[in-house]
């Protein structure tokens, strides 16, 4: 407050003003509103003490149990196990979802405006530049730590019993990961997104027997157009992060039931 | 019992010497000190009703006390139990463990060492229970993991701001069908894909190779029998996996760098870097 310390300023207001504010905290801090919306043990609760019951708490009685135990083993913690590569491929997962839903604003799958809209984002848009490259840096980075967090996984022998299931899972992740990607590539409907789709889905086209019924179905068409601008947008903005997400939550709920992270070495 | 890892007995030993209490040496004196306090709960548990018998209104129902027409019921019962006249108003039960003990008029001390309840066996938690998880060293999510996990996704949110801020994202021309760029390639993690275009026939490059792939990898699990998770151990596993990612990092460097126009074999210091992110 700005009457606090001033020079000429009525200090004995400025200490009642403070004290005013402390009751005014605790009363807030008390109110029913507050109590029932932050659960006994949060941290955001008024006279949190650290001790082992409230750090129990913490997890316990919040959200954050349907992702950790309370307790976890000593040697998980340390940053040099897990290089922290499976939790920053869900972070990353966060981020690509929240700059996605910025940049969905501002953009119509067609083959008319995808484009124009991509580029009048870049100039034209608060923000938009840096939000559409952290979307697109992000999403590389996001192929690459999926990719070393499975390395990670094989060198230290995580996929052995009881974790197979959870390697097979991680396996899937990491397809719908490059499924992602590979989608998300063809959006802004320029030249590089074009033709490098185009040169991943001929191979497509080779798959014996029903080769050119599947790259019909994936394309919409016979060859790329405005229906498979349609289609993919539709994958990449629904349909593949509804099924991410569902397998991570699997993924995520094995890493507990089968004891938790692996080790030590 | 589960044993209590080494470290910890060791940490509680040392707590227990800066408190002042007992047992700071040895795990042995700690756990006779338990035991040596054991009783005392249960004996202050007693205590109210044993002081309710004794001296009614005292300790009544309102204060918490056990409700008084249940005390006067159970006092009539004993007396029964006893051969007595339930009508009788003196005289009070023991507790639960006295039953058959003749009336007294203060239930104090009528075990060893002043007890009124005695201790009949101890029950190890593994001979009722099968314990079959192992004591572990574990820390507390909050605050240990959670810091970290907190400090790993600021760190990484900052990285990508600042990368972002600093480098554009790539946005060519108008999409145009007519007009192929030269080269035209994958996006970077498929180029080892078409990097493998170049040796065999589309098909076996671009179905039969990742098919197979994926399918080795899914199973690689139920294929490595080995059950060490020892480097040392996995010596053939660890060279297989090593050679892969090798083989597939050459592989995704030559599509990227080394291939220019026509998909040709170029040095990117004579002809140019043509690679888009
Ligand atoms: C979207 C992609 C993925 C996400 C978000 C993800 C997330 C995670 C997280 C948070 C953990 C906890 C331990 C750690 O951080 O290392 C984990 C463990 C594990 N992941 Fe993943 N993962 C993904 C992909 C994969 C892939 C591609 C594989 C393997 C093919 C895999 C296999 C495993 C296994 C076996 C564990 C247990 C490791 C252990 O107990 O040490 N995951 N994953």
């Amino acid at each position: 407050m700005a009457n606090g310390n001033g020079s000429n300023g009525n200090r004995n207001g400025g200490l009642k003003l403070g004290a005013r504010a402390k009751e005014m905290g605790g009363k807030v801090g008390n109110s029913q509103v507050v109590t029932s919306i932050i659960r006994p043990g949060s941290i955001f609760r008024k006279g949190y003490t650290d001790s082992p019951r409230n750090r129990s708490y913490v997890i316990m009685n919040s959200v954050l149990y349907h992702l950790h135990p309370v307790k976890v083993k000593r040697h998980a913690v340390k940053v040099s196990y897990t290089l922290c590569l499976g939790g920053l491929s869900f972070f990353l997962f966060i981020l690509l979802t929240v700059t996605g839903i910025f940049l969905m604003f501002f953009y119509r799958p067609t083959e008319a405006a995808a484009w124009s809209n991509v580029q009048q984002l870049e100039t034209a848009v608060w923000f938009g530049s840096l939000v559409r490259n952290m979307h697109r840096w992000g999403a590389h980075l996001m192929v690459l730590t999926v990719f070393l967090h499975m390395s990670r996984v094989f060198y230290h022998g995580a996929y052995k019993a009881p974790r197979e299931f959870n390697w097979v899972i991680g396996v899937v992740l990491l397809l719908l990961t490059l499924m992602l990607s590979f989608t998300g590539y063809l959006l802004p409907w320029d030249q590089l997104a074009l033709w490098a789709v185009t040169v991943g889905t001929n191979m497509m086209g080779y798959t014996p027997v029903f080769g050119s019924q599947m790259r019909y179905a994936l394309l919409g068409s016979k060859e790329i157009s405005g229906d498979t601008l349609l289609r993919w947008y539709t994958l990449h903005v629904l349909l593949l992060p509804f099924v991410i997400v569902i397998f991570m939550a699997i993924h995520f709920w094995r890493v507990r039931k089968d004891g938790g992270i692996s080790g030590p070495l | 019992m589960a044993e209590v890892p080494e470290h910890l007995l060791k940490r509680s030993a040392e707590r227990r010497k800066a408190l002042g209490l007992p047992g700071g040496e040895g795990a042995d004196d700690a756990s006779a000190e338990a035991a040596a306090e054991a009783p005392t709960p249960a004996a202050e548990e007693a205590a109210p009703i044993a002081a309710s018998v004794s001296d009614e209104g005292a300790i009544t129902e309102d204060k918490g006390g056990v409700p008084a027409h249940l005390l006067e019921r159970a006092r009539k019962r004993k007396a029964v139990l006893a051969g007595e006249d339930p009508g009788a108003t003196a005289g009070g039960g023991g507790v639960a463990t006295a039953t058959k003990v003749a009336p007294i008029a203060a239930p104090v001390g009528t075990g060893p060492g002043g007890h009124t309840q005695r201790l009949l066996t101890v029950v190890k938690s593994g001979s009722i229970q099968q314990t079959r998880a192992e004591a572990q060293d574990k820390v507390h999510t909050w605050p240990h993991l959670l810091v970290v996990e907190f400090a790993a996704a600021l760190a990484m949110t900052a990285t990508l701001l600042i990368f972002s801020a600093i480098v554009r994202a790539p946005l060519l021309g108008l999409a145009d069908v007519n007009q192929t760029p030269n080269p035209s390639k994958a996006p970077w993690y498929f180029l080892g894909l078409q990097e493998l275009l170049t040796m065999f026939h589309p098909m076996v490059a671009g179905v039969t190779i990742p098919g197979m792939g994926l399918f080795i990898l899914m199973m690689a699990p139920y294929v490595d029998s080995n059950p060490s998770n020892k480097p040392n151990d996995r010596k053939f596993a660890i060279s297989l996996f090593t050679l892969f990612l090798m083989f597939w990092s050459v592989l995704v460097i030559i599509g990227s760098f080394f291939r220019g126009a026509g998909f040709n074999f170029v040095f990117p210091w004579n002809d140019g870097i043509f690679f888009e992110l």
